[in-house]
């Protein structure tokens, strides 16, 4: 991409800086803060910036949320006095077993840790994203909003160097238009990368310095969520529920959640594990199904839907987490794979990784050390509360990749009657791109049509995202090879991309002549990396777009 | 020649807007808010003239929350020299913001004053000809083209049917079409530089202008959704339908 | 309570949609007048006497009104205002550049675009590119309105003409001077100001077939042509013609839309059409649920017959 266009302007130009962080998520910007506050309680300076691709701080966040406090108090003990929106205390916990027509609440004590949230908040994490950001500017970090890191760039010595911003004005053809600018270099004595699940560059460094080696293959789950305005007869502020079982068969890991937040606001969400194995199955549709139970539409009979958004999820655990460190730099929050999968929580994961990694930083800046290891950074995480609780978690999502009834069992007695602490740790043997099975061995699936009130469409529901893409690009999602998507995607697995992406990006049509072809809306896309990660031959690649572009979501 | 760009904050134009459920409004709480697009092309276009050695300096102007900031930081991130926020609280009409910006104009003396055409909020498109009265102005609206020689402006403006050209003697006030000019990326650089720039913050309390409205939002309401027709069987049906029923062929 | 209406015409005729002005105008008091102003437009004065409902028309000749120039207008309308409720004028280009001017002199909001009189001072008019519909209400002892046209019904013509009456014509000094005006001169209107938009949509299955199949029927009904994304992105049309969420935003009279499904993301540029006719194939596609007129059937018969029969 950049060999074309770069002989005609000259060399990109560079800013310097002790710490370039890719990423403006909770990972991200606790980094930055964490910098400078530990340069401001010792009385020097540390030139921090943060990059982000969405058009604003947290136009790309969206999470459930309940947000355990803990790692928030300890990177701002009075968070509450500086106005934190984390407002809405949980006030209930409902665990409940859906099968067609009924429901079955287990027992609070019955409930494992993991499922209860006593303490937590339930939050909107691009609020409380919004709210860091300020904090950070306050601080005085850099913050360029509507830039994605586009490429990594790499010191003599194989040590990253830091990042380069993607080109602006490029044409559909690859061209430059009239008004293009080209990428900047952003150079850094340690670069911190904090994409998010399955991050562009993130994937990239765990290739380069093979951080991977001896781990599990990272795994991954999709979340699609909605937010809502219900009745103010059915809103219970603080309400927190959380479902197993049906629309998903038992074999295919998934549930859903449902928070109340204030303002008769309710986020509700379906998770989905993408190690799913039949290639008819719709994430998306699984979830509108999901609102149709009776236990679940009383909610929003009479209530309007107000935004929509999709995001992949690290699910992997500990078993998962790639080496943190190479040199030059570290990965935090999801884009190493913080999320503690039993909780469904990361946040805190993620600002408690951020400010172990800005800490490692920190000490090695004060040491006039740059682009080695920070290898601080991964003992301090191994003796943090934080490698505690994923370590107690580490066999949830294993437990329950054996499908529903086992893994609750057997997640039970892991987490009620051991504590965690068992004697074995399960491994994830398979990425998920390698668990589909052919069509002809799997059971198409037939969903019902929305009805527009309770359920919807992909495309009105991309609409309420605010998802945009400048139209004249080259399209963000590449393939490797241009024939595998019908020769072996829509031959052999009966195109899942058609159903797997939440926001209708990949379309199969028919041309004049008869011959299937892909029609990738890239327009479309939500950044969500469902695509990168399932795809049966990794034959899809998603790549940054131009910068701004992508969801602005509204608070989710 | 001076130049100053009037800007205004709104919900950027990517978001589809919510209607609030009491009817008070439309939502703005956690919505990302940019840079007016008309507005954006008048900074723009004023920059363009800095670039050509016709203007000497770009100032941007705005009216409102202390968040307007912002805006202007955008605008100087494109090119303009300094920022004025007249800052005041509340929602104001567009009468109101003319007479804020007539005492700009007043201190500032520009020669040329650029406004977008109309914000993509409260679609009034009104500001820059009421500022244009007030201040006695000859103004050129709608402008796809903006030319200086001679100490004479030649702007052309789109009318409907085609467009138009005027000849304007400085001061003047112009407002920009969607035509007139596509707008840079800001880059990285730029936005570095224009966080040192100055904005002068001056409240709108201090400028002895009377900002009080008679125009009163009694509710906002979703538009009526469109209601399914009939199915017709042919093409004759069709265009007899055309014809006769609603007369538009 | 008398309402002033200020003309646009072209010297010999009234703007045809300037009928739906005075209907606006008529619902806003009992009593209208209009103004024409302009160099040698006695007859556009004569065509407006004969609308339904105006009671006096005024006349002002003077070269200063020539080019239409906002400058002189207003100044023309400021010296009359005083006798007036409502001030109106249609929401076009030549309204919009006057009308602000007039409302700033007297020291009164203006309000702009209006869709639906509700009473002598309460009004409603989209905000947010249409995506909201606000009512206010002005305390403003002289109401200045713009009005969307399309949102009222034209009024008729009358038997009996109105009186004509001389207003002396004010002269300023103006800065501003008509240069020129440069005509569009396009077999086919330009696509945010056509009256009439035929688009296609991925239905048309390719780019000849888009040109082809299109191209006679909007050149017959002098129609601008519009494409969905869909279609834009596959190549069969080019980017410009986009209409949607992310193209452009049209309202005409009547809109065609041709092989397009009715993607919430198409529909939102162009929901505002007065009338909306659909052709396709596939009798559940969204666009029916928006259509006044829907046709199921396969674009490639019933376009030509569609262009044969007009």
């Amino acid at each position: 991409m950049m060999d074309k266009t770069l002989p005609q302007f000259g060399p990109r130009e560079s800013m310097e800086y002790d710490a370039v962080i890719v990423g403006g998520g909770p990972a991200g910007l606790s980094a930055a803060i964490r910098l400078k506050q530990r340069a401001a309680s010792e009385g020097t300076e540390v030139s921090v910036c943060v990059l982000e691709k969405g058009s604003e701080i947290g136009a790309h966040i969206l999470s459930g949320a309940v947000m355990d406090p803990i790692a928030m108090t300890e990177l701002f003990p009075d968070w509450k006095s500086r106005g934190a929106p984390l407002d809405v205390e949980v006030t209930e916990d409902r665990f409940l077993f859906l099968t067609e027509k009924k429901a079955y609440k287990a027992p609070n004590r019955l409930l494992p840790e993991c499922f209860q949230n006593h303490g937590n908040y339930v939050v909107s994490l691009g609020n409380v994203v919004r709210w860091l950001g300020a904090q950070a500017e306050e601080l005085g970090v850099e913050i360029f909003a509507g830039f994605a890191a586009a490429e990594v760039l790499y010191n003599d010595d194989g040590s990253v160097k830091g990042v380069a911003t993607g080109n602006m004005g490029i044409n559909k053809l690859g061209e430059a238009s009239a008004n293009f600018q080209p990428g900047m270099e952003l150079h850094a004595k340690y670069t911190l990368f904090a994409e998010g699940a399955r991050g562009h560059l993130g994937k990239q460094v765990i290739q380069r310095f093979d951080l991977l080696k001896d781990r599990d293959a990272p795994t991954y789950a999709i979340g699609i969520k909605e937010l809502w305005e219900i009745d103010p007869k059915m809103h219970q502020p603080g309400l927190v529920i959380h479902t197993a079982g049906w629309p998903l068969d038992s074999d295919t890991y998934g549930g859903s959640f449902l928070y109340h937040l204030d303002n008769n606001q309710v986020a509700v969400g379906y998770v989905v594990g993408l190690a799913y194995q039949n290639p008819y199955l719709s994430p998306f549709e699984e979830f509108q199904r999901y609102k149709t139970h009776p236990e679940i539409r009383k909610f929003f009979e009479g209530g309007r839907r107000l935004s929509y958004g999709a995001r992949a999820i690290a699910a992997g655990g500990l078993q998962s987490l790639p080496k943190l460190v190479f040199p030059g730099g570290a990965l935090i929050g999801c884009d190493a794979g913080f999320l503690n999968a039993s909780r469904i929580k990361g946040s805190h994961a993620a600002i408690k990784s951020g400010m172990l990694a800005a800490d490692a930083t920190f000490d090695a800046l004060r040491a006039a050390r740059q682009s080695d290891e920070l290898a601080a950074y991964p003992a301090a995480f191994k003796e943090s509360w934080l490698h505690e609780e994923l370590y107690r978690a580490r066999n949830f999502k294993p437990w329950m990749a054996k499908g529903l009834g086992i893994g609750t069992l057997m997640v039970g007695i892991d987490q009620l009657v051991l504590r965690g602490k068992a004697p074995w740790t399960l491994r994830h043997r398979h990425a998920d791109h390698e668990c589909l099975k052919p069509a002809k061995e799997s059971t198409p699936i037939v969903y019902p049509k929305p009805d527009g009130k309770l359920t919807f469409d992909r495309l009105s529901s991309v609409f309420i995202s605010n998802t945009n893409h400048e139209e004249d690009q080259p399209a963000h999602l590449t393939l490797k090879s241009r024939t595998v998507p019908v020769d072996i995607n829509l031959e052999k697995y009966a195109g899942p991309e058609q159903r797997y992406c939440p926001a209708g990006v990949y379309e199969f049509v028919r041309a004049e002549n008869g011959r299937d072809l892909l029609q990738i809306n890239a327009q479309n896309c939500l950044h969500c990396k469902t695509c990168d990660i399932k795809d049966p031959t990794q034959n899809i690649v998603w790549v940054t777009p131009e910068g701004s572009g992508g969801p602005c979501y509204p608070g989710m | 020649m001076k130049v100053l760009v009037s800007v205004k904050r709104v919900v950027d134009h990517n978001v589809t807007v919510r209607v609030k459920a009491d009817g008070s409004g439309v939502e703005t709480a956690n919505v990302k808010m940019s840079i007016n697009p008309f507005d954006e092309i008048a900074v723009e276009a004023a920059v363009r003239l800095k670039e050509a050695g016709i203007a000497t300096e770009v100032i941007a102007v705005s009216c409102g929350s202390s968040q307007s900031q912002e805006t202007l930081r955008t605008a100087l991130a494109i090119g303009a020299d300094r920022g004025i926020l007249v800052e005041c609280e509340g929602e104001l009409q567009p009468l109101a913001v003319a007479k804020l910006l007539k005492a700009i104009v007043e201190k500032e003396q520009p020669q040329l004053i650029i406004a977008g055409k109309q914000a993509i909020d409260d679609d009034c498109s009104q500001t820059g000809q009421m500022l244009a009265a007030l201040c006695d102005l000859p103004q050129a609206t709608f402008a796809s083209k903006i030319e200086y020689q001679n100490n004479l402006l030649t702007v052309t403006r789109e009318v409907d049917g085609g467009s138009e050209t005027l000849e304007l003697v400085p001061p003047a006030i112009v407002t920009t079409d969607l035509r007139l000019n596509e707008p840079r990326y800001v880059t990285l650089p730029s936005i570095v530089k224009a966080k040192k720039k100055p904005i002068d913050v001056i409240p709108a309390n201090s400028l002895d202008v009377d900002i009080a409205t008679n125009l009163e939002v009694l509710k906002v309401s979703e538009p009526p959704a469109r209601k399914p027709g009939v199915k017709v069987g042919d093409v004759n049906a069709l265009i007899q339908k055309l014809k006769s029923e609603v007369n538009v062929i | 309570m008398v309402a002033l209406v200020i003309a646009e015409h072209n010297d010999s005729a009234l703007r045809p949609t300037m009928l739906n002005v005075i209907a606006a105008a008529a619902a806003c008091s009992g009593e209208v007048h209009v103004l024409v102003a302009g160099e040698g437009c006695a007859a556009a004065a004569q065509d407006a006497a004969t609308v339904e409902g105006v009671s006096k028309v005024l006349l002002a000749e003077g070269a200063q009104f020539a080019g239409g120039l906002a400058e002189n207008i207003a100044a023309q309308v400021l010296a009359i205002s005083g006798e007036y409720s409502h001030i109106l004028a249609p929401a076009t280009p030549f309204g919009k550049n006057i009308l602000p001017r007039v409302a700033a002199k007297l020291d009164v909001s203006q309000v702009s675009e209006i869709t639906r009189v509700v009473s002598a001072d309460t009004f409603e008019r989209p905000i947010y590119a249409g995506s909201a519909i606000a009512t206010v209400r002005s305390k403003d002892a002289i109401k200045v309105i713009t009005v969307r046209t399309t949102s009222f019904a034209a009024q008729g013509k009358s038997a009996a003409a109105a009186p004509i009456e001389a207003s002396a014509p004010i002269s300023v000094s103006t800065r501003a001077r008509l240069v020129s005006k440069e005509s569009l001169a396009t077999d086919r209107p330009d696509l945010t100001a056509a009256k009439i938009v035929v688009a296609g949509g991925r239905g048309l299955a390719s780019r000849e077939n888009f040109e082809q199949q299109l191209a006679p029927l909007a050149t017959k009904l002098h129609a601008a042509v519009g494409a969905s994304r869909a279609a834009v992105d596959a190549g069969y049309a080019a980017n410009d013609c986009q209409v949607g969420q992310t193209g452009k935003v049209v309202a005409p009279q009547l809109y065609i839309a041709v092989g397009i499904s009715g993607a919430i993301q198409h529909l939102a540029g162009m929901k505002d059409s007065k009338v909306i006719v659909a052709i396709n194939k596939d009798p559940d596609a969204p666009i029916f649920s928006i259509a006044d007129y829907g046709l199921v059937g396969d674009l490639n018969e019933v376009l030509p017959q569609f262009t044969a029969g007009l």
